[in-house]
């Protein structure tokens, strides 16, 4: 592994909260390993700034191993950057070259409002799961784990679909802001289990429903989110979302109620602030 | 200060079902009546807040993430052990007990682990029940793999995600109480304290991270599930960057004991360090240990490529000192091994402090297809790391920080030395002893949250007197007071050096002095050393900003500052314990084989630490280990 160097100019987005404007600032950075990642390169650049007295630059990062979920920003007009099914934290500075310009900016989308610099807030994420992205099973209910086989391909693209880290960056990624591609990953592991069947109609109906709600956009097929998933997700799961929520649809709303009374409002205002 | 593990009489078998039937209930209609604080998200904290949430508890749940999916269990690989023995090869709710015994240097409380072994099976029903997509076998039955530590296949898993899919899990079902009106789930806060009212838990002081108010939460009991003190090491640890000591050490100095804090466990393959710029170090599953063979050259010094040394000139060590366990060597003896032969001048790469884990014969035997569908996320993640192909040329390892045996003293109900103050998963100290099997963490985190909690804070509820708590008590209030006047002090230093700085500083003493091979005389050096840094920190620390904002860098500094006093306890435990036990090695007390000496006679026993006082030595107490079942031997793994 290479010693190796490299000086950078970063035009970061800094914001300082939700009703600031926002503008780009230019910093030098000189000196970062080829080595580090580039999370690594942004702390090394906060530490200089905050020792020059300046402000440091907000982000979000956690297991800086790929899997959190945490981190993400756009790079270069790109999110997590231009290496292929890469976190920010999995992306490396071995790939840009001695004196380039990166711009570097947080996930844009209605749904994602900025906290600060990077930082953005996913709290509707949260709330697409919680309009049915699970299972209905209390703890203590449930039979023997091998009473009910799985076929082993299902089994795999249900795994495949349920890889999603919940980043945000197919959001980011879409010219609409949708999240069809979240949607459709979770909808896609529950509905190829068979524990996932009896409540997949109403499931698939409450998480759109949710979805539209929150102020993401349409899926018009651009299919940029599939080429940004960190995780590889295809868009194959967006067309078994589409099947799902078709065949639940044309049912009765008596045979799926959606909403039992009141739950609506009880959603809409969100039991979590 | 009194320990009593409440651990019930009776035959081990029956001792968890006893305790069920002798605790309190409460009724149905009387749950509700009933606030409960879940303090983190991780396996442990989201399935306890799921469980209780379905039990009709009213529940508020906190975590310091802008979400709680991002808890860092999420980043376990390898898998979750369940005595299912679904592979018919002589797994039973016994051996998995008595596997986790032994492995923990028998350090550990027979009725907690015995316990442990018997809902592991109630874990793998309900997490596939959740919809977890567990690897499986072509008739669409459950698989599973063996792991270190262990002769019998049992751990369950999904690739190199288990840790994500079965948070995932546990998150889904939070959610569902969520938007069921049972929990009130409130990301990005972090604990600054712990409020007691008449010496009983009731309440938390956090700082709301986004805006940087401070804010008051009571409820009837407090449960701390906010994982291990890995960082301590950082960069030397696998942890994530926000994982901290902060709530346990809160809760230690308001009263709570701290058991074991020397029990760090040190995990044999990591990506090694290559540079200071480095945050932390990467994890490489032990399940990699099934199929990679680790060896260095024989020669010291040899600097050729690994692909031009021949075999007769390799060194598989683990398999040659450990041939019946062999690379699947539990993981403080894998550990220990790399270090002594890098201390020979064995050690492998640009820094000399890595041993290669090969894949060539494994390739060559299941071929590269196999190999890809066992392993291909880590490869993946190994190569975008080290720019270096594994499937070509062998990984290089070395260990690192990777999980806290040590955590908050608890009795048999979790519960801590504060009645009310409930601890779970890593943050406790209760199932492990001196050293964790592979597979096992995401097993006890899982037990505490779906299976014990919910039975054991029943009891604590139905059986306690508490007092009508709101707010606007006066605890509350000066907490508050406490916790405003410790932020504004950070501020006041206004000095030169940045918190990352002084935790990796931290860190680096750390590892050197009180890390996988320890002795008296660096114990010392380390204490002392630890003790300078936290008075150059309270005298030299910068801190941008104000408290009332987003601001990163205060939620560092907070975080390194419990880091400072609370190394200094874990020195001291190290030095106290007379032995060499599990992961806690000290040079003084080996066989003539290196390998750890314990001392049953003096040494088993719990070490529990009450807080002294500000600049007092702690108050040490113990709690005697009965094995009334199994035999202490030594612990052999050849």
């Amino acid at each position: 592994m290479s010693p190796e160097t490299i000086n950078l100019t970063l035009k970061v987005w800094r914001q300082h909260g939700p009703e600031d404007q926002g503008r780009f600032t230019t910093y030098q950075a000189d000196n970062i390993p080829t080595d580090a990642s580039f999370l690594e390169m942004l702390d090394i650049v906060n530490e200089r700034l905050t020792v020059e007295g300046e402000d440091p630059i907000a982000f979000d990062h956690d297991c800086r191993e790929g899997i959190c979920g945490m981190c993400g920003a756009v790079i270069n007009g790109r999110p997590h950057g231009p290496e292929k099914e890469t976190t920010l934290c999995q992306l490396h500075m071995r790939g840009f070259q001695d004196g380039d310009t990166i711009v570097i900016e947080p996930f844009r989308a209605r749904a994602f409002p900025v906290i600060k610099d990077l930082a953005v807030d996913r709290r509707a994420l949260d709330k697409i799961i919680q309009a049915g992205g699970f299972i209905s099973v209390n703890t203590g209910q449930a039979p023997e784990a091998n009473s009910l086989p799985v076929p082993k391909a299902n089994a795999e693209l249900a795994f495949d679909a349920a890889t999603c880290i919940g980043c945000g960056a197919c959001v980011a990624a879409c010219p609409n802001a949708s999240a069809m591609l979240f949607v459709g990953a979770k909808i896609s592991h529950l509905a190829l289990l068979p524990q996932g069947r009896p409540e997949a109609a109403k499931r698939a109906l409450a998480m759109v429903a949710e979805m539209d709600r929150l102020g993401f956009g349409n899926c018009t097929n651009h299919k940029e989110c599939q080429v940004e998933c960190p995780k590889g997700i295809n868009i194959t799961n967006i067309a078994r979302l589409n099947r799902e929520f078709i065949k639940a649809a044309v049912k009765s709303a008596e045979e799926i109620p959606i909403f039992p009374a009141g739950q609506p409002e009880a959603l809409a205002m969100g039991a979590n602030e | 200060m009194q320990l009593d593990a409440k651990i019930p009489g009776g035959p081990l078998e029956t001792k968890w079902d006893r305790h069920r039937f002798e605790l309190k209930l409460v009724s149905p209609a009387n749950k509700r009546k009933f606030d409960i604080i879940v303090v983190g998200t991780g396996l442990a904290g989201a399935s306890a807040s799921a469980a209780l949430a379905e039990l009709g508890y009213q529940v508020k749940t906190f975590c310091i993430q802008d979400t709680p999916r991002r808890a860092h269990s999420i980043a376990a690989q390898g898998g979750i052990n369940a005595a299912k023995n679904y592979p018919n090869d002589g797994d039973s709710i016994w051996r998995l007990f008595y596997d986790t015994i032994k492995g923990g240097d028998f350090r550990a409380r027979e009725g907690n682990v015995y316990r442990l072994a018997q809902v592991s099976n109630l874990i793998i029903d309900h997490c596939v029940a959740q919809g977890i997509p567990f690897a499986r076998e072509y008739g669409g039955l459950l698989a599973n793999r063996s792991f270190g530590g262990a002769q019998v296949s049992r751990t369950f898993y999904a690739k190199g995600q288990t840790g994500q899919q079965l948070l995932l899990g546990c998150y889904s079902a939070l959610m569902r109480q969520v938007a069921a009106g049972q929990v009130t789930m409130l990301p990005r806060r972090e604990v600054l304290d712990l409020v007691l009212v008449n010496g009983q838990a009731r309440g938390i002081v956090v700082r709301n991270l986004i805006t940087g108010a401070i804010e008051r939460h009571a409820a009837h009991a407090v449960v701390l599930a906010t994982g291990g003190y890995g960082n301590l090491f950082q960069p030397f640890t696998t942890n994530g960057m926000g994982s901290n000591v902060g709530a346990a050490w809160r809760a230690y100095k308001r009263g709570a004991g701290f058991a074991n804090p020397c029990f760090t466990q040190i995990h044999p393959t990591c990506i090694p360090m290559h540079g200071d710029y480095q945050s932390k170090l990467t994890l490489m599953s032990e399940s990699l240990r099934n199929d990679g063979r680790v060896w260095v050259p024989k020669q010291a010094g040899d600097q050729r490529r690994p692909e031009d040394i021949p075999e007769n000139e390799r060194d598989y060590y683990l398999e040659r000192i450990y041939p019946s366990f062999g690379n699947l060597s539990p993981r403080d003896i894998a550990s220990r091994a790399a270090k002594f032969q890098c201390d020979q001048g064995k050690g492998v790469g640009a820094t000399g402090r890595a041993v290669y884990l090969d894949f060539a014969d494994a390739i060559k035997r299941l071929g590269r297809a196999e190999i890809a569908a066992r392993y291909g996320n880590l490869f993946q993640m190994y190569e975008k790391i080290t720019g270096e192909d594994p499937y070509q040329t062998p990984m290089m390892i070395y260990p690192a920080s990777h999980y806290a045996m040590g955590g908050l003293w608890v009795d048999y109900n979790l519960m801590s030395t504060i009645p009310g103050l409930f601890v779970l998963g890593e943050a406790n100290f209760s199932d492990h002893g001196a050293n964790r099997l592979g597979a096992s963490a995401l097993m006890q985190g899982l037990a505490d949250g779906y299976f014990v909690i919910p039975y054991t804070i029943g009891g604590y509820l139905a059986g306690t007197a508490l007092a009508e708590v709101n707010e606007s008590h006066q605890s509350f209030t000066d907490a508050e007071m406490e916790v405003n006047a410790k932020i504004s002090r950070l501020f006041q230093i206004r000095g030169s050096r940045t918190a990352a700085s002084f935790q990796i500083d931290l860190g680096h003493i750390m590892w050197e002095y009180c890390g996988m091979s320890r002795n008296d005389d660096n114990l010392q050096k380390g204490k002392k050393l630890v003790a300078d840094l936290r008075q150059e920190f309270w005298e030299n620390l910068t801190l941008p900003g104000s408290t009332g904002e987003f601001n990163q860098s205060l939620e560092k500094a907070s975080r390194v500052a419990d880091f400072l006093e609370f190394g200094e306890l874990v020195i001291t435990d190290a030095l106290a314990r007379r032995e060499s036990c599990g992961c806690h090695f000290n040079e003084a007390f080996q066989t003539e084989e290196k390998e750890a000496k314990r001392d049953d006679a003096q040494m088993c026993h719990v070490a529990v630490w009450e807080y002294g006082g500000e600049g007092q030595e702690p108050i040490f107490a113990k709690e005697p280990l009965v094995f009334e079942f199994v035999k202490l031997v030594e612990r052999s793994y050849k």
